[in-house]
């Protein structure tokens, strides 16, 4: 079974968005999605449940997104794809999804998994655009996923308790953060990493126009930024074994107690 | 602004967010605003939604759209749009909404804000408020063509019962093969039991922070110790540690409690949506970064294991003397 995992690079620790051009800094150090390692985990055990296969990682970032790729590589993914092109910079959804399913397409794997969320956008809506592009099942907030004669079966929560879904392979799926628990990357897996396969792909090697990607390709802008809502204070201490003592007063001072 | 509003529906009811969209967008001066409601025999939700602000209403009815899944609903929408003119498509967040606007926006090459807290127009452009980088930073967003698609974050608007009766039109569907690929098997709706943590004036939630489910019983004594109940965020849930019944988030219960004592919880935006109202926020985080110091009015940085058991023998000798 051929699996590719969408993963993302994003900036380490708290992000900044740059009052210049609008756009989230990723000059920073970065580092792989900590939701897409759970997609990853799920992709290396359906991989493994079936005995044979590949695990497919596909990107679209900055070139630095590379040693993202190499962590998620390190757990196990057999080899990576990233699309990386300064034209791409800058690409909402529409952009974004349009070149990401272009990447797919190339791959035609059975199963394609996404993670929960992108940790800087916090959007969790790309699988469905691409499962559009694509013209694919998809099913999101995977906690679990089983497969069997051709077909998945997924159990999901929504706002009302749980769902089961079936969907024919090929298929989208976007894995929760509870699905499993990933995998640390081995001192063999970390060293074997290196020797893996890293591909770069530009915009024109996929075939996609200038005008579909970057803010051209965009359909959406930013007009400016402001301030949060004005919050009361806050406090914040560090335990150095007086913490609940600390707590406990704040409740008494705020009558809670 | 001829615009679209996707009226999500359980159980004979429309969803009150998506009526709280309805209502924010009946309140626009220039307002053309028509509903869609879609599944299996629901010409029946036609006076709430009327009821709410939607003068028209699109019903999509079709054996085939009982389940609640997204991609029949796309091939409803898109087609909507481009038959009716819509400009602007807005939606309340949900497991099923996201799905459908993030569909829709491919299917249309639609620019698609999400996340919105509101939307205003400003210089005779629509405006979408974005909170962003864990709401540290509002952005205003927009569109830069035609049909805009919005979806809200959980409970921005309040829905307004103003009166008044929605013109029911029938609309036809044609679905996609791939669309009606997926299918949904099976539903459980868990019914939840014990006392609601809605009414709970204390709440002591845990995440994954505990590290495994045996380690609840610490949430569990403090949350006694204090007279109130236990919530629990969604990936401890998922995992099996603790009942969906009280789950704090997006698609678990919106609590707003005297007081919200958050241990091990990262304070992810979903989770965030649930429990924002709380009046006060304590949050027992190891790792000092963790986005739930940004709205707790104190943070502790420090190992629940530590903090939380030693808090409850206070409490529980404070109430003693
Ligand atoms: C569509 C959608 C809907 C969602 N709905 C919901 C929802 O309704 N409710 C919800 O909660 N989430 C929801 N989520 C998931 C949400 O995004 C987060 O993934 C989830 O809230 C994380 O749960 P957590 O804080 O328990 O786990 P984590 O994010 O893993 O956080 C655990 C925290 O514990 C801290 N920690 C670890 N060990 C210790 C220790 N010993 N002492 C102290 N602190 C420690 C860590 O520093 C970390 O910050 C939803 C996501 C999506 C995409
Ligand atoms: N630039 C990208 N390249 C590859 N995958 C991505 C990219 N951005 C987002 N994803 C995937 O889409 C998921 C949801 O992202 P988002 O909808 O942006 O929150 C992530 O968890 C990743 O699996």
């Amino acid at each position: 079974m051929k699996i590719a995992v969408c993963v993302k690079q994003v900036p380490e620790g708290n992000s900044r968005i740059d009052p210049e051009t609008k756009r989230l800094d990723r000059s920073g150090e970065g580092a792989l999605n900590a939701f897409d390692a759970n997609a990853v985990e799920e992709a290396l055990r359906l991989k493994d449940a079936t005995g044979e296969g590949e695990v497919v990682l596909v990107s679209m970032g900055p070139p630095k997104a590379q040693d993202a790729l190499r962590k998620a590589l390190a757990m196990g993914a057999d080899r990576a794809v990233l699309v990386t092109d300064e034209a791409a910079a800058g690409s909402d959804l529409v952009a974004t999804s349009y070149t990401l399913a272009k990447a797919l397409e190339r791959e035609g794997a059975d199963v394609i998994l996404f993670g929960q969320q992108a940790g800087d956008s916090d959007g969790a809506v790309l699988w469905a655009a691409v499962a559009d592009r694509l013209r694919l099942p998809v099913v999101s907030q995977a906690a679990e996923i089983t497969q069997a004669d051709g077909k998945l079966t997924v159990k999901r929560q929504t706002e009302f308790g749980y769902d089961v879904i079936e969907a024919p392979l090929p298929a989208v799926v976007a894995v929760s953060d509870a699905i499993n628990e990933p995998r640390y990357p081995s001192l063999k897996g970390i060293m074997g990493a290196k020797s893996k396969a890293q591909a770069t792909l530009s915009l024109s090697d996929l075939g996609v126009e200038g005008d579909r990607a970057g803010e051209q390709g965009s359909r959406t802008e930013v007009y400016g930024l402001n301030d949060p809502p004005a919050r009361s204070e806050s406090k914040k201490i560090e335990d150095n074994g007086n913490a609940a003592q600390a707590i406990l007063d704040f409740l008494a001072e705020k009558r809670l107690v | 602004m001829s615009t679209l509003v996707f009226l999500e529906h359980h159980g004979h009811e429309l969803l009150k967010g998506s009526l709280g969209v309805l209502s924010k967008a009946a309140a626009f001066a220039d307002a053309d605003v028509a509903g869609v409601v879609i599944g299996s025999k629901v010409r029946a939700l036609a006076d709430q939604a009327g009821k709410f602000g939607a003068p028209k209403l699109y019903v999509a009815d079709d054996a085939r759209l009982e389940a609640p899944l997204p991609q029949p609903r796309v091939d409803v929408l898109a087609q909507l749009v481009r038959d009716k003119g819509i400009d602007t498509v807005l939606f309340g967040n949900s497991v099923l909404a996201a799905d459908v606007a993030a569909g829709l926006a491919a299917r249309l090459d639609a620019g698609l804000n999400w996340d919105l807290a509101d939307l205003v127009q400003q210089d005779g452009k629509l405006v979408g408020k974005r909170p962003a980088l864990q709401d540290s930073v509002y952005v205003d967003v927009g569109w830069k063509s035609e049909p805009r698609i919005a979806l809200f974050r959980s409970g921005s608007f309040d829905p307004v019962a103003a009166g008044g009766s929605a013109q029911v039109e029938d609309v036809a569907v044609a679905l996609e093969d791939f669309s009606t690929s997926a299918r949904m098997v099976d539903q459980a709706h868990e019914e939840s039991e014990g006392p609601s943590i809605e009414d709970a004036p204390v709440i002591v939630a845990g995440g994954r922070g505990l590290g495994g489910p045996e380690n609840f019983t610490l949430v569990e004594e403090l949350a006694k110790a204090l007279g109130g109940a236990v919530g629990a965020t969604r990936a401890v849930v998922d995992a099996g540690w603790y009942p969906y019944s009280t789950q704090v988030g997006q698609t678990g219960k919106t609590v707003s409690p005297k007081l919200y004592i958050a241990c091990g919880i990262s304070g992810a935006i979903q989770h965030k949506v649930g429990m924002q109202s709380s009046g006060v926020i304590v949050a027992i985080n190891k790792d000092t970064n963790a986005p739930i110091f940004e709205f707790s009015d104190l943070g502790v940085v420090g190992d629940v294991h530590e903090v939380v058991p030693r808090l409850t023998e206070l409490v529980r000798a404070r109430k003693a003397s």
